[in-house]
């Protein structure tokens, strides 16, 4: 049953994604892309392009998007997978923040926590690699668009929505 | 109070384009700065504790603030108030998208921005590895999360279980040796 299989999966990506937002993507897309096929790569790069310019977070947004197209267009699917998602965290945190002091000293934790702040970094890396298909990368001008665009962004600070509206223009022009 | 928290985190979910790590310094200032329901102390307390848990920080933040503010109900109120925006906006546009989505204009457009999405999650894989610093450590395990997701196709939920394990291994061992050299 669909609706299951949506909360069993969001619920799991609510349960296992540390770092946040880009450190999510590979096991959203572990999951949406490769495992069930709910999505495709391409489909999933729009939503990812879509979220850097709607308002909320890349995992709520994916889990209402796919929660409504992978139930064939219903409403009930978007709430599934969204409240899957954040089930994890709210009874987590709900147990947490009565002991947030211990929490924020416990030597323990921290430890867990330095193992997995490398592989954050490796997270994000595969999900840029995941993206780089040839669905994505159509010609030489995609090329020139992914260099251009980093550049502005990882040099100039240039802000995410106005490379997207940038590049959806040069998209517009150039194919 | 409820409906004062369920606005501040209604506000925070609607305006905040970008993803959850954009909107934590938008709940530091309603919260901390205009509200004056935290202080500084005890937000920057509660923002390491969420930025160690699971989920989403956004999410995990709105639980945070909520229960110290309002308790239980103050919690649930708050996630819901942070939910409800992007939850419906994406909601509309997933409806409105399966009609859209052949035109081809609209697929010329995200042509040119998908390689742009592309370079934008880039920069972060160097920005966090230069936040926690390049060793040859943390660069290879870094590394090795890399090859084992992308090529090897292992899932990231193993990989993170490792990591943690790991992580909580090496503490082990540090905290035995300082005990036996006396400190």
């Amino acid at each position: 049953m669909i609706y299951l299989e949506l909360f069993y999966t969001f619920f799991k990506i609510g349960l296992f994604c540390f770092g946040g937002g880009y450190a999510m993507l590979s096991l959203i897309q572990d999951e949406v892309v490769h495992h069930n096929g709910w999505l495709t790569m391409e489909s999933f790069s729009d939503i990812v392009a879509v979220s850097q310019m709607t308002p909320g977070p890349i995992a709520i947004n994916t889990a209402t998007y796919v929660g409504y197209t992978a139930s064939g267009g219903n409403v009930l699917g978007s709430i599934m997978a969204t409240l899957a998602l954040i089930i994890p965290s709210v009874v987590m945190m709900s147990i947490v923040i009565r002991a947030y002091k211990k929490f924020s000293q416990n030597k323990a934790f921290q430890g867990i926590f330095s193992g997995i702040r490398p592989v954050v970094a490796g997270l994000i890396a595969a999900a840029v690699l995941n993206m780089a298909t040839p669905e994505n990368f159509v010609d030489y001008r995609s090329y020139l668009l992914f260099s251009a665009s980093f550049l502005a962004a990882y040099f100039y600070r240039v802000h995410p929505i106005l490379l997207m509206v940038l590049g959806g223009f040069a998209g517009y022009l150039m194919y | 109070m409820c409906w004062e928290l369920f606005k501040v985190f209604f506000r925070i979910g609607a305006f905040t384009i970008g993803g959850g790590l954009a909107m934590l310094p938008v709940i530091e200032r309603e919260v901390v700065e205009r509200k004056k329901w935290l202080t500084k102390e005890v937000f920057t307390d509660i923002l390491a504790v969420t930025q160690t848990m699971p989920g989403v920080i956004a999410v995990n933040m709105a639980v945070a603030v909520g229960y110290k503010v309002r308790g239980t109900k103050g919690s649930l109120v708050s996630v819901l108030g942070a939910v409800c925006a992007p939850f419906f906006s994406i909601l509309a546009l997933a409806i409105f998208f399966q009609n859209f989505r052949d035109n081809p204009v609209v697929e010329r457009i995200f042509m040119g921005m998908r390689p742009v999405v592309v370079a934008l999650i880039a920069v972060p894989v160097i920005t966090t590895m230069r936040s926690i610093g390049l060793t040859y450590a943390t660069g290879l395990i870094a590394l090795a999360a890399t090859i084992l997701i992308w090529l090897l196709g292992v899932s990231p939920v193993w990989v993170i279980l490792v990591a943690g394990l790991g992580g909580y291994i090496w503490y082990r061992i540090e905290t035995n040796r300082k005990r036996r050299r006396g400190l």
